[in-house]
């Protein structure tokens, strides 16, 4: 029944589950230049990225990966792993998660949350990079910015809600209870959320 | 190969009922109407629910048709709400407040969320790392005087079975009345309601290889009663709605076939997951298997395996033929995983790692040593990608 009525995700995401692409084997020696670890396994899951880097060019010139994650996890680091293959390392730090979802022949909108892991974990390693390497300027890092100061609700956190369905300020309020308390920062927060519904689902 | 290790979820037909329901395909008569396409329906019907409450040891009017165990388990629910001067009401008459446990199937949680929402209080009871409630927690909270219990007799995710006796006896004690979510009980261990001594059971028997789309709930004779949906006479006016006589037909049949095959069937499924538990533990290092270790459904078995996470697990054996389960979070759209393997105090990793192998009537050996063969190869290789299992 399987091959007739389909499988959960597209064919693309099913190759790439069954057959991951440049995982870390634990017995080869991959000298790593830069590596990132992000998620939590109390959250289901946990993403490691490891780049080697051509010097000369700054290109990536191999990846690795390794994963505590689902299928789309797995199958969106997979195609991320491939796609980064002598990249430079400014263009593939802004590789996004819609790239990655288009070139799986698309997700359902309830895993994007799995499959921005292994982008974030690749922006990880390339910033770990640059750290070893002394080229401190160049490191953009995530930071968190807080945009409820009543409820101290950060920019990741709205970003994180809408990966995991808010659509509107009400789901948004009742999903992190910012702007319960004094409500000055509605309007930015609103702004905020339709940018992030803008970035991944449009 | 393809093995359908998914009973708990559902089950397919037995022969015999889908010849039954066959058979009953013509007869199309409204059992409400006077004439004889009617009365022929009607008759039918009432054989099957002598049929059905023999089954659990009720009388025939003490048995409602209804459209799903869920059906059932919120009609109860919505008991406790309708709060008049009326006599069907036992809100009035009782106590205030209902008893539950936060193992519940999310029909019986998720409205016990909106009676919260309406001002009702209700208290969720503990289970310890086995699935068992707290029998001292449930007495503390019975001097509170609720106005019910609801707990369920089987859980569907890790097959407990509670001691239903020893609390129906406490609850009465305190003149609360009793309510049992039996939909993972009734056909799998014997289950008889005068024993018990239940106010309330809900089951159906789709789990249990008869029709989905129908349920049914025995309310105790003498036990006040207020129909949740309304606007017929059927079912001594305590449930609106023409009945699904082909489906209370597959009922009848379904339980008629487990009277005479659940014995010998349920010391077969025995060794079958006994050769799946024993199999597993064998083959993979770190597993820790969740549930009663006796007081347990037969049929169901729940393994959680640190490293890796459940719906990996899950798709790749699906890509075996292998049809299992997971209380991962990423198998659903809500991003907690299983309430139930959390109130075991079990971690959330484990949860998200844990697979649900129920089995059923048609599960042979051969099966069971593929799928433990396949899961085996599947937990090795997601655990070489994992960032979690490091050995």
């Amino acid at each position: 029944m399987s091959e007739q009525s389909g499988w959960v995700y597209s064919d693309i995401v099913k190759q790439h589950f069954m057959y991951p692409r440049n995982v870390l084997d634990d017995n080869e020696d991959f000298q790593a230049d830069g590596e990132g670890m992000v998620g939590d396994v109390r959250c289901g899951d946990e993403m490691m990225f490891a780049i080697k880097v051509g010097k000369e060019k700054g290109i990536i010139s191999d990846c690795r990966w390794k994963t505590y994650g689902c299928a789309s996890a797995i199958a969106s680091t997979s195609i991320l792993s491939e796609a980064v293959k002598g990249m430079p390392l400014d263009e593939a730090f802004n590789v996004s998660p819609k790239d990655i979802a288009k070139k799986l022949g698309g997700l359902p909108e309830h895993k994007i949350h799995c499959s921005v892991l292994g982008d974030k974990a690749l922006r990880a390693a390339i910033n770990d990079y640059y750290k070893r390497n002394n080229m401190l300027p160049k490191v953009k890092e995530d930071k968190d910015r807080i945009i409820c100061q009543c409820m101290n609700v950060t920019d990741h956190e709205i970003e994180d809600a809408v990966l995991e369905g808010v659509r509107t300020m009400l789901e948004l309020q009742e999903h992190t209870k910012l702007g319960t308390v004094c409500g000055q920062c509605k309007d930015e927060a609103n702004e905020l959320m339709n940018k992030y519904i803008k970035k991944h689902f449009s | 190969m393809r093995v359908y290790l998914d009973h708990n979820a559902t089950a397919p037909l037995h022969p015999e009922v889908k010849k039954a329901m066959t058979a009953m395909m013509e007869m199309f008569g409204n059992p409400s109407s006077m004439h004889g396409f009617g009365r022929d329906a009607k008759k039918m019907i009432e054989d099957a629910r002598a049929s059905i409450a023999g089954f659990i040891n009720a009388a025939p009017e003490e048995i409602i048709f209804v459209g799903s165990g869920s059906e059932a388990n919120n009609t109860v629910l919505n008991l406790t709400a309708c709060c008049s001067s009326l006599e069907c009401s036992i809100a009035c008459k009782h106590g205030k407040g209902i008893i539950t446990t936060s193992i519940e199937h999310p029909c019986i949680l998720e409205s016990s969320k909106c009676l919260e929402e309406r001002g009702m209080s209700i208290d969720y009871l503990e289970v310890d790392s086995y699935g068992k409630v707290n029998i001292e927690k449930l007495k503390e909270k019975l001097s509170q005087k609720p106005m019910l219990v609801s707990i369920m007799t089987a859980n569907n995710e890790i097959g407990t079975i509670q001691d239903i006796p020893e609390i129906v006896k406490l609850v009465h004690d305190n003149d609360v009345l009793f309510h049992t979510d039996a939909v993972q009980a009734v056909g799998k261990i014997p289950v008889d309601v005068k024993a018990l001594d239940v106010d309330f059971l809900s089951f159906s028997v789709h789990k249990i290889y008869g029709p989905k789309g129908v349920g049914a709930l025995y309310v105790k004779k003498g036990v006040p009663f207020c129909p949740f949906i309304r606007g017929g006479h059927q079912e001594q006016g305590r449930r609106a709605g023409t009945e699904n006589t082909l489906g209370i037909i597959g009922m009848a049949k379904a339980l008629e076939m487990r009277k005479l095959e659940m014995g010998d069937e349920t010391k077969r499924l025995k060794a079958l997951k006994t050769r799946l538990k024993d199999g597993l533990i064998k083959n993979i290092p770190d597993i820790q298997v969740n549930g009663h270790p006796e007081d347990c459904l037969v049929s169901t078995l729940n393994v959680s395996f640190f490293g890796v996470e459940g719906e990996a697990i899950l798709l790749y054996l699906d890509i075996e033929g292998i049809a299992v389960s997971t209380g991962s979070a990423c198998s659903s759209s809500s991003l907690a995983p299983s309430h139930v393997l959390l109130a075991t105090g079990i971690t959330p990793e484990l949860a998200h790692g844990s697979i649900r192998y129920s089995l059923g009537r048609g599960t042979t050996e051969e099966e069971i040593d593929y799928v433990i063969e396949k899961t085996t190869k599947i937990i090795h290789k997601l655990r070489k990608m994992s960032t979690v299992y490091i050995k």
